[in-house]
Parts: structure tokens; C-alpha cells; sequence
């Protein structure tokens, strides 16, 4: 018996399997469940109700449009004020670089709820209201080190050389940057974006936070119909966020093979 | 003028944690009176009697951080290593589904684990956060190990199996040291995303009243008033971050140039 056991585990690819094991359980599973519960009534029987309720409920439509809309100004925000942070970042002397993207990517390590919340006290410091200016500044605060770190790291890579040969070729400086740069880091902008949007989009805790919960997003409405015990709406719900998130890797992996390149990681 | 934007945008990112750095040496109850220097915040954080919930929080997420940093490091070094030496079909596979749990959105991940956990009837708490926490971390692992895999000369282990070595021994004394560098990445991201968390832990900690700091912070939010309390906590955890990030740093400058002499 123990001679088996050991034999089984000479074959270092078994060594798989434990995890393989624990991800069927805790990932594939949990999310079977969601589009389980998404289809199904309290009772368990088939249904197409909690979609229908979803699509009859102009709150919960108008909720998931205003996130989305909020999601993308959020992150094309990120994307204007952090595009050219990265490449100043990624030109400047090799030395006081490193120390800076670190700054940058500091305020990533501090607990997201204590930010935002010395977020809402900057902004009560300051007189600023607190409502959907305040929303989507503090999801910039929140989610800039995001969009700056990948595209830095793409930069980073570039082949000056490139550059030069644009250069030689005649290009003047906006030539080079439209024609070289730009498209030699999109993959760094594409998973900037990703890493933007997703958070931004399925927030919940935050907008509360930063609106004095004047403003619902969409996060909101799911956390709270799955903590009012509606399982089977909340779950629905869930699957649609799931699908957007799930249009959005898409779309980054297609727009650019490369793109774990410019990953956080 | 270049350097100016990139002082400005830090400025900026860095203003409401100096807020809460300068309002940590204050009495007052709200965020921006200032109501003279004072440490008083400091020691009752340390006195432990004001805000005994909060210090168990802390405790809490600390255990949870520990636990689930050292059985995802555990858990996904072994997978690695399987994984490495699988098919490419199943290999593929197995580097999807390992994906998901990093790209998913937070909330979603929280509320697939509340459905697997109520659906079976598990009561919610410590375990199930800990078991939650090690679903998103052990994907960095198997990130962070891969690498050092690939780096690896394969007939090493195979030489050790010759020689007569049991796969265990091979391991300990083969593979393990090659891939210890990026078993110690993966173990300080996971304690650190850990530390972090939020969404999935607010689906999986049940009711019974266990806090961490992420849900004592949340729920002390929602209340209206954060306690004072929370601003000495913050500051002296951005510091010490501040201070652990500066000596890894520095650590790995030191080893880059060591190799280079």
C-alpha cells in the first residue's frame, strides 16, 4: 500500500493533483454555482425569472449603465494622467526611477478602505463635495498606480533603438511618439486598462464610502441582494458582471497576444 | 518641468495618507479638527482598553494572513512542480483555471465561495475565510515558482533519483533549493494580498461576529465615525511597509551587484 503511495508520487505530474483537486472544488465549482442559482427560483426549479427581473427593473438597468460609464471615465482618467507619468518614469535617470515607480506603487500596499477613507477626509478637509466628482477622483486615487506600473514596465522594455531609427527616418517628435512609442506600449495600456476597469467596475464598498452612499453602482446592488438573502437575483446579477469582466480579458488577449508582458507581476 | 508632474501626481496620491499621518497626533474624534499635538491616539492603540475589537481584528488578520501565506506556498509549489511536468494540453488547462481566480473581480470570487459554502451547509467563519483567501493567493505561488522551474537544469532531480534518492529526498535537496526564491516572492504576495482583502472576505466571514481589519474598518465606516484610533493603526502600518518595501529593495540592489563582482 505505501509502496503504491510512493510509486503514484514518483510521477512528479501527479503532484498536480491536489491542486487540481482544491481548484475544481474552490473555483470551477463556486462558479458552476453561480450560473446554477442565476437559472434557478428559490425552490430550484429552472427559470428565466431573475433575468427577466433585471431587464424589467429599470433601477437595476440604470445602475449597471452608470457603472460602466463611470468605470470607463475612471480609467480613461487614469489613462491621461498616467501615461505620461510612466514615460517620464521610464526616461528619466535609472537611480531616482526606481526609487520613484516604488512611490508609486507604494500607496497600492495600504489597505484600500483606510485610502479611501483618508480620501474622504482629504476631500471634507478641502470643502470638496462628496458625490460623483468625489466618486470618481478617489477611484483615480485608488486605481493611478494601477494604470502607471504596467505601462512603465512596457516602456521600460522598449528597444531605444526603435526610437532612434524613427528618428533617422524623418519622423518629428509627435510622428515618433504616434507611429513608435504608442503602439510599442499598447500592450502595457491594454492591461493598464484591464486592471483599471475591472476593479473600478465591480466596486462596492468604495462608492459608499465616497458618496455618503448617495450613489449606488453596481457592486452595491449585487452585495446587497445577496446580503438580503436573494441568492438567485444576486447570483444573476453576478453572471452578468462575470460576462462583462469576461469581455474584457477577452478583448485585451485578442487586441494583444503579449499582453501578460506589461502584468503587474 | 517633466520631473514637476511627476511630484505633483505624487502630491496628490500621497495627500490623504499624510492627513491621516499629521491627524494621528491629535485628540479630536473627527478627521481635520485639530485640537493640539497630542500621542494620546498612540497609547490607548497600545493601552489595548478602548478598542478591544480592534486589536483582535488586527490579531485576526494577521492569523488569516499567516495561515493562508503558508499553506498557498505549500499548496502551489507542489502544484508547480505537477504542472510543470505535465502534457502541454493539460498543462494549459490547469494554467487557465489558475488564471481566473487572479482576473476575476473580487466581489465575484467572494460571492462564488458564499454559494459553495452556503449550498453545502458549511456555518461561516474563520476556516472559510482562511480556505477563501487561500483560493485567491495560490495562483501568485503557482506565478511566482514557475519561473525558477523553467530556469532549472531537469536532470538534476533524475541524477538524484539515480543515485539513489527517494523523490522525497529529491525534492528536499534538489528542487526545493532552486525554487526557494520564488517560494518566498509568492509567500510575501499572498500575506500581503491577504492583508488586503476586503471583498472576499465580507461573503465569507459569516456573521458570528469575527472581524478583520478590512470588515472592522467597513463596518466602523458605515457607522458614520471612524474610531480615532484607526488613524494611529494606519499610519504605523504605512510606515512599517514603507519601511519593509525600502530594505527589500535594497536587498535585491545588493544581491544584483553582489553578482555582478
Amino acid at each position: 500500500m505505501i509502496n503504491k503511495f510512493s510509486a503514484f508520487f514518483m510521477r512528479r505530474k501527479n503532484w498536480a493533483i491536489p491542486y487540481v483537486v482544491f481548484l475544481a472544488i474552490f473555483v470551477v465549482m463556486p462558479l458552476l454555482l453561480i450560473v446554477f442559482y442565476a437559472f434557478t427560483d428559490a425552490e430550484g426549479t429552472l427559470t428565466m425569472a431573475n433575468f427577466r427581473k433585471f431587464m424589467l427593473h429599470p433601477e437595476a438597468i440604470n445602475t449597471f449603465v452608470y457603472s460602466i460609464g463611470i468605470a470607463i471615465i475612471t480609467t480613461l482618467t487614469c489613462l491621461v494622467l498616467g501615461y505620461p507619468a510612466a514615460y517620464i518614469l521610464s526616461h528619466s535617470h535609472f537611480n531616482t526611477s526606481r526609487t520613484m515607480v516604488m512611490l508609486f506603487i507604494l500607496p497600492m500596499w495600504v489597505n484600500i478602505l483606510i485610502r479611501t477613507l483618508a480620501t474622504v477626509a482629504l476631500f471634507d478637509f478641502l470643502n470638496f463635495p462628496l458625490g460623483e466628482g468625489a466618486l470618481i477622483f478617489g477611484m483615480v486615487y485608488n486605481f493611478l498606480p494601477f494604470m502607471i506600473y504596467p505601462i512603465y514596465n512596457t516602456l521600460q522594455k522598449m528597444d531605444p533603438s526603435l526610437v532612434e531609427a524613427a528618428q533617422d527616418l524623418g519622423a518629428n517628435p509627435f510622428q515618433v511618439f504616434v507611429k513608435t512609442i504608442f503602439p510599442l506600449s499598447m500592450p502595457g495600456v491594454t492591461s493598464g486598462i484591464v486592471m483599471v476597469f475591472m476593479p473600478t467596475v465591480s466596486t462596492f464598498a468604495i462608492a459608499e464610502l465616497l458618496t455618503m452612499n448617495n450613489i449606488k453602482l453596481f457592486g452595491t446592488t449585487v452585495q446587497e441582494n445577496i446580503n438580503n438573502g436573494m441568492w438567485n437575483y444576486g447570483a444573476a446579477l453576478s453572471l452578468i458582471m462575470l460576462i462583462l469582466i469576461g469581455v474584457t480579458v477577452l478583448f485585451s488577449n485578442e487586441s494583444d497576444g503579449a499582453s501578460n508582458e506589461g502584468g503587474v507581476i | 518641468m517633466a520631473k514637476a508632474y511627476l511630484w505633483l501626481l505624487l502630491v496628490l496620491l500621497y495627500a490623504p495618507i499624510l492627513i491621516i499621518m499629521i491627524f494621528s497626533f491629535t485628540e479630536a474624534k473627527v478627521l481635520g479638527n485639530w485640537t493640539g499635538f497630542s500621542t494620546k491616539l498612540y497609547s490607548s492603540l497600545f493601552a489595548g482598553n478602548v478598542q478591544h475589537s480592534l486589536i483582535s481584528a488586527l490579531w485576526n488578520t494577521f492569523a488569516i494572513a499567516m495561515l493562508a501565506a503558508t499553506i498557498s506556498t505549500l499548496l502551489g509549489s507542489i502544484a508547480a512542480i505537477g504542472i510543470f511536468n505535465l502534457r502541454s494540453g493539460a498543462r494549459q488547462t490547469i494554467n487557465f483555471v489558475n488564471a481566473i481566480p487572479m482576473m476575476n473581480a473580487d466581489i465575484i470570487t467572494g460571492i462564488s465561495l458564499f454559494l459553495l459554502f452556503v449550498s453545502f451547509g458549511i456555518s461561516q467563519g474563520f476556516t472559510t475565510v482562511v480556505l477563501a483567501h487561500i483560493t485567491f493567493c495560490t495562483p501568485y505561488v503557482v506565478l511566482s515558482v514557475m519561473p525558477r522551474l523553467k530556469k532549472m537544469n531537469q536532470n538534476v532531480y533524475e541524477a538524484a533519483l539515480d543515485l539513489g534518492a527517494t523523490p522525497f529526498q529529491a525534492l528536499h535537496k534538489v528542487i526545493f533549493p532552486e525554487i526557494r526564491p520564488g517560494m518566498i516572492s509568492g509567500f510575501i504576495l499572498a500575506f500581503t494580498l491577504s492583508i488586503d482583502d476586503f471583498a472576499v472576505t465580507i461573503f465569507t466571514i459569516g456573521n458570528e461576529g469575527l472581524e478583520t481589519l478590512s470588515t472592522f474598518i467597513y463596518a466602523d465606516a458605515r457607522k458614520g465615525g471612524l474610531t480615532p484610533e484607526l488613524r494611529p493603526l494606519s499610519t504605523i502600518i504605512f510606515v512599517t511597509v514603507l519601511v519593509l518595501l525600502i530594505v527589500i529593495n535594497k536587498r535585491a540592489e545588493k544581491q544584483k551587484t553582489d553578482k555582478i563582482r
